[in-house]
């Protein structure tokens, strides 16, 4: 389980990789981030890029910081630097919650953030986020910078809006106001495989504690992860209660169009998406 | 282009090392091929075993999705550095053999690794944070019990 | 004290801690050229031509081979077999005409580097023409060849008679259960490393175990060498699990490449390439119907089976299916009896052992069987068990049945004793009170149990030699072999035992056929029971000789000496170290031409007609996820007595590590196919082998209430009964938590599988 050879290129700026890339992007060659989906593709001999243009030395492209209200993640920030909360407030938390469900360790001391996103792998856990949190991507090539947002950004399994000759440069998710609540939950065969299906809730409550905006997505099902818009207005002006959870799993089934296996599926999402609604809205209700 | 070697040069358990390879080596070939140190094993060369577990600038690696090349000026720990220049088995080495948590002994560098860097990182871990942390790795042999009751040996109460 | 009994550490641990292992891949000679098999990628096809010519033609590769190169080489044997016929099954080392199987070898590249051979093999052109592929074993038997049929034997084993007892009977109970495919998969893949020495005319190869003795004159006899020509040698071993050192095509075709290309030959399997060529077990489906009284008492049970053997009969013949006939009833005593085992050949991987063969598969069978009993006459799951029961007065109990070539004769057991020990240990009383409470609740919790027998201890032979050097250290020779179960460290206890030295003074060789002449490997959980029992008595004898020398030299009665601690004393008088014992029989000495042969040394040899039967019981607690399918294993105990632990901390690792395996065939792992036969189970990411994560709370109660009246030492082997009754316990539990109506049918129980038996999704 060798890798098939091909060519290194290592640039030391973006802008070297800007150019190296737009070199051996008309033979197929591709930029390798953390490695940990490219590498195990060419291993297995599925993937053959003969050029990879290695990202890892460029310095820029592995900083996180708050601005304007955002928190702007270079796409090279590693998995694991979410470990611990990277913003103050909801955002922060969520991160930490959501990587903990990231693959493993050693393989988050890797991967990166943007990598997740442009491999595209309908069972990412990032993707979702990003859907969920109305993340915006920031892409370069010799044509220059362009902004794309989440759900454009992921057009199918394995395939994104980026052309071959462009680079992932930063994705900026807006930060979560202090009120906001949210609730993971994810199914998956053994600890760190890859999700069988997984649900993101954002809510924000009214002063009389109904739902005023809720964002729901599910990720792993469908060919892209995605918002239930149904889902949503189903719950947006609610009291959260047991009623409106299996509700909402309900509705979030019936909404899904599964890949594969749509019954074993459909119940899963069901389960995430009534889970994830409780422990974002009844954190404390549900865990006794 | 599979004839191009590339230099690197790096520390390998706080040595200078230098070798020359493809850029399709892998840090773990690198190790075993070219510098003989073949205590780090392969049990799937595609990421979910673990046994390749190595520290690379402090960070726990899959050394076989690593590139050789990528390793270059950085500082890399191997089970081989594990034990002190006289023999003497590290605490962490000595815990498994006190609490059973090999059998066959392949996944063990893997382990090794992996717990050294958890104890690095929090010398005081939860029991959940362990359990956590450990199933980045496979064990065949021993289900895992043995392990569980080294690590938890040695961290501080 | 005597060291047998106690938890030493482990002898074989420092280097493995140092990263000083000797594995397979951890071997390399100069000038070593990397072989690579290019596997056949359909699973049933004529194979019309193989194209080499542009692997050939790569830089740096130095030969490419196909079946024709190989066409004089015999196909892979088996060994012996009650069962006959099944010759012409067997694999070739590279495919000729058709291709059976996805991964079976069609042609081999050679080349200066691993990578490189790589390279190469994808460039070899296999012309395939597709055939259908012949995926179930309980379908129609089809052609194998223009000869013979998919269906090469059908075994049978019966005894009593099983038509009066369905005619007597108060209800006959009709079940159809599977057990899916799964295997060992050690952590480290397999390997093989040939090295032809041309000045001493030998063959070696390197990387082997399990069965060295028999592969080694397997080889020479393939390869037209003389045994003495050909020597195996076991470094470190990655785990076994029945499906390492048996002798694949890639073994012979690594010493036939060293023997013409005269150059030195590695292969490493990889990953994905040993999850489709290395063996698979366990797939089978039982049509069982039983007869029972109106008590619960088992009258009769007929038994058809059909044993899914993939694309080939490989080393093993018959045997995992000769063991689930002949090892069916476990613990019960039941007057009469039929099996009808259907052998089978389908396009998929080869099948063959894998830890607790065809006992594994059989326990669950007999389990589920014994929870249908209780439900169908509205009886307790355990006092239907015990009713059942072979009562420990009737042991030594013989069965009119045998296995593996032996008559089953269950020698000790006391099984009643055992499962009230675990019922109590793991309190199963108030755990059914507390289900009950959170059923009410409306959880779907349950318990589960299941009872069975193991064997152990393979006759019919085994040897060892053993002596002391002038330095005072022990060195043991066992035909033995280890895969990592720390079979140094046991036997070393053993020889030290009976010996009277300290257990750390013994270098115990194995696995290496030029240090002894015979030996029966390390498998069917035998080394301690055959190994040890030989090992024990040799070192009496060599105790015996060391007292008799020490006496003449000592110029005392020799019944006043003994060996503590490696010291030959007197109570009151001298010690003389029992290196001096040995010097004082050096070759040449006065002493030595006096006994005619000089040396401190001896051999030991234990023969044994029968296996021991080890017995244990599994009891488990799980809890549904209603929504999700996942199965919680709450709680789980696993009691097993092994008549004398010789370990106690390597019986329990054997235990917990073998109950990790079983959980993942309970749950988790199974070689799953398309409806092309193709593998969809080829990465560690598709195998599903659990992680600590998946680890529930494990209780292990290990008791020696039963020793075995065969051997000296009353041991009993340990390394299966851990794996054994995973499946059928975690079963029961959630038939229990589905209400017991005998839903679960099928290993592994997957999420997706209870979502259906909750009635939550449609099939
Ligand atoms: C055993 C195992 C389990 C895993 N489990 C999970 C899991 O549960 N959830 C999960 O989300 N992931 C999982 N992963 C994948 C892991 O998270 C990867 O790190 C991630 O998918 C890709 O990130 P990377 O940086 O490693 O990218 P790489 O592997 O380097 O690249 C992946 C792809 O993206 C392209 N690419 C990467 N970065 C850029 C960029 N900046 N601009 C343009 N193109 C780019 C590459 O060309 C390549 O095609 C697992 C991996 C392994 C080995
Ligand atoms: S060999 Fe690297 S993870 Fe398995
Ligand atoms: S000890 Fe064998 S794989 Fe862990």
């Amino acid at each position: 389980m060798k890798a098939p050879p091909f060519e290194w290129h290592r640039p030391a700026t973006l802008a070297e990789a800007v150019a190296s890339l737009a070199a051996v992007a008309p033979q197929d060659g591709r930029v390798l981030a953390g490695g940990q989906s490219l590498l195990p593709a060419m291993a297995l001999r599925v993937a053959r890029p003969p050029h990879l243009v290695d990202i890892n030395g460029i310095a820029e492209l592995g900083e996180l910081r708050v601005e304007d209200n955002a928190l702007r993640i270079g796409a090279l920030v590693r998995h694991a630097a979410f470990h611990r909360p990277v913003a103050h407030g909801p955002l922060g938390a969520l991160m930490a919650g959501v990587v903990r469900h990231i693959a493993h360790w050693p393989i988050r001391t890797r991967g990166s953030f943007g990598g997740s996103l442009c491999h595209a792998d309908p069972a990412s856990e990032w993707p979702l986020v990003a859907v969920v949190l109305g993340a915006t991507m920031q892409a370069v090539s010799l044509r220059g910078d362009r902004l794309i947002d989440g759900p454009a950004f992921l057009r199918g399994p394995l395939e994104t809006a980026l052309a071959p000759d462009e680079i992932l440069r930063a994705v900026t998710l807006p930060l979560l106001p202090a009120d906001a609540h949210w609730g993971f939950e994810e199914v998956a065969r053994r600890a760190g495989d890859f999700a069988q299906a997984m649900a993101l809730v954002v809510l924000r409550m009214d002063a009389i504690g109904r739902v005023a905006e809720a964002r729901i997505g599910i990720g792993g099902v469908e060919a892209v992860p995605r918002r239930l818009a149904a889902v949503e207005a189903l719950v947006n002006g609610r009291l959260p209660s047991a009623t409106l959870v299996e509700e909402a799993g309900r509705a979030a089934a019936a909404a899904c169009d599964p890949m594969e296996d749509a019954p074993y599926r459909r119940a899963l999402v069901r389960a995430v998406v009534s889970r994830a609604l409780a422990s974002a809205a009844m954190p404390q209700a549900l865990a006794a | 282009m599979s004839d191009v070697l590339h230099r690197v040069r790096m520390t390998v358990n706080a040595r200078a090392a230098t070798i020359a390879v493809e850029a399709r080596r892998t840090l773990a070939e690198a190790l075993r091929e070219d510098l003989g140190l073949t205590g780090t094993h392969l049990g799937c060369e595609h990421g979910v075993c673990g046994a390749c577990t190595v520290l690379m600038d402090g960070a726990p690696v899959r050394a076989c999705l690593v590139l050789a090349v990528q390793a270059e000026g950085a500082a890399i720990r191997t089970v081989e550095g594990l034990a002190a220049p006289d023999g003497t088995l590290h605490p962490l080495q000595q815990a498994f053999a006190d609490h059973h948590a090999l059998q066959c002994g392949y996944c063990t560098p893997g382990f090794l690794m992996l717990a050294m860097a958890m104890l690095e990182e929090n010398p005081a871990m939860e029991e959940a944070e362990m359990v956590e942390r450990l199933s980045s790795n496979l064990c065949r042999c021993t289900g895992y019990a043995g392990i569980l009751a080294a690590v938890r040996s040695v961290m501080r109460r | 004290m005597s060291v047998i009994g106690r938890s030493v550490p482990r002898l074989e641990d420092p280097p493995l801690l140092r990263g000083e292992g000797a594995f397979a891949a951890d071997i390399s000679f100069p000038r070593q050229l990397h072989m690579r098999v290019v596997r056949a990628e359909m699973a049933h096809a004529r194979l019309l031509a193989v194209d080499v010519s542009a692997a050939l033609a790569l830089p740096g590769v130095v030969a490419v081979w196909t079946g024709e190169d190989v066409a004089t080489i015999p196909p892979i044997p088996f060994r012996a077999t009650k069962l006959k016929g099944l010759e012409p099954y067997c694999q070739p080392i590279l495919a000729r005409g058709r291709v059976r199987y996805v991964g079976e070898p069609v042609a081999v590249v050679f080349a200066e580097n691993a990578a490189l051979a790589e390279d190469a093999a994808d460039l070899v052109v296999a012309d395939l023409e597709e055939l259908p592929a012949l995926l179930d074993a309980a379908a129609p038997p089809r052609d194998f060849d223009a000869t013979h049929a998919t269906e090469p034997a059908i075994l049978r084993k019966s005894y009593g008679d099983v038509e009066a007892g369905f005619a007597a009977a108060h209800a006959v109970l009709d079940l159809d259960l599977s057990i899916g495919r799964h295997s060992g998969v050690p952590l480290e893949t397999r390997g093989a490393i040939a090295r032809y020495d041309a000045a001493s005319d030998t063959l070696e190869l390197h990387g082997t175990a399990k069965k060295q003795h028999w592969n080694r004159d397997e080889i020479a006899r393939l390869l037209g060498r003389s045994p003495t020509s050909v020597h195996l040698f076991e470094g470190h071993v990655g785990g076994g699990f029945g499906v390492r050192g048996e002798l694949y095509p890639e073994d012979l075709l690594v010493c036939l490449a060293a023997l013409r290309l005269r150059r030195p030959v590695k292969w490493i399997e990889d990953r994905r390439e040993h999850l489709v060529a290395t063996n698979h077990s366990r797939q089978q489906r039982h049509r069982l119907r039983a007869a029972v009284d109106a008590e619960g008492r088992l009258i009769a049970i007929d038994n058809v089976f059909f044993h899914d053997q993939g694309a080939y009969v490989r080393t093993h013949g018959a045997r995992v299916a000769d063991m689930s006939a002949g090892l069916l009833l476990g613990p019960y005593a039941v007057p009469a009896y039929r099996a009808t085992g259907h052998f089978r050949l389908t396009n998929k991987t080869p099948a063959a052992t894998y830890r607790a063969p065809g006992r594994y598969e059989g326990t669950f069978v007999r389990e589920r069987l014994m929870d249908a009993i209780a439900a169908r006459l509205g009886l307790d799951r355990v006092e239907v068990r015990r009713r059942n029961f072979v009562p420990v007065s009737a042991m030594p109990f013989t069965r009119p049945l045998d296995a593996l070539g032996t008559d089953v004769v269950l020698d000790s057991g006391d099984y009643a004793l055992l499962l009230d020990k675990a019922l109590a240990r793991f309190g199963w009383e108030a755990r059914q009170a507390d289900i009950a409470r959170r059923r009410a609740a409306g959880e779907s919790v349950g318990l589960g149990l299941g009872f069975f027998v193991e064997k152990s201890g393979l006759g019919p032979s085994d040897g060892v030699r053993m002596s002391v050097d002038p330095t005072g250290v022990v060195e043991l020779v066992t035909g033995a072999a280890s895969v990592g179960q720390g079979v140094e460290t046991a036997l070393a206890q053993i020889a030290a035992d009976a010996l009277g030295v300290d257990y750390r003074c013994v270098r115990v060789v194995r696995g290496q056929t030029n240090r002894i002449e015979f030996g029966s490997g390390a498998h069917a959980s035998r080394v301690t029971v055959m190994s040890g029992s030989a090992t024990h008595l040799a070192g009496l004898a060599l105790r015996d000789l060391a007292l008799g020398t020490a006496a003449t030299l000592l110029q005392a009665p020799k019944e006043s000496l003994t060996i503590v601690d490696g010291m030959v004393c007197r109570a009151d008088g001298p010690a003389l170290p029992i290196g001096e014992v040995a010097r004082a029989l050096a070759a040449g000495t006065k002493l030595s031409r006096e006994r005619a042969v000089p040396g401190l040394t001896t051999e030991g040899w234990f023969h044994s007609d029968h296996m021991t039967y080890p017995y244990g019981v599994h009891l488990a607690q799980v809890a549904l996820d209603r929504m999700t399918g996942a199965v919680a294993v709450e709680h789980y105990l696993v009691a097993y007595d092994v008549g004398r632990a010789v370990n106690p901390k390597l019986v329990e690792g054997q235990i917990i590590g073998g109950f990790a395996q079983g959980l993942g065939g309970a749950l988790f792992e199974e070689f799953r196919y398309d409806e092309r036969g193709q593998p969809l189970s080829t990465t560690l990411a598709d195998y599903l082998m659990p992680t600590i994560a998946e680890m529930p709370p494990l209780d292990v109660l290990v008791t020696e209430d039963a020793p075995s009246p065969l051997n000296p030492l009353g041991v009993k082997g340990a390394g299966e009964g851990g794996t054994n009754a995973v499946g059928a316990a975690i079963a029961s539990a959630i038939d229990d938590a589905l209400g017991n109506k005998g839903l679960v049918t099928r290993l592994p129980v997957t999420p997706r599988e209870v979502l259906r038996l909750l009635g939550e999704i449609e099939a």
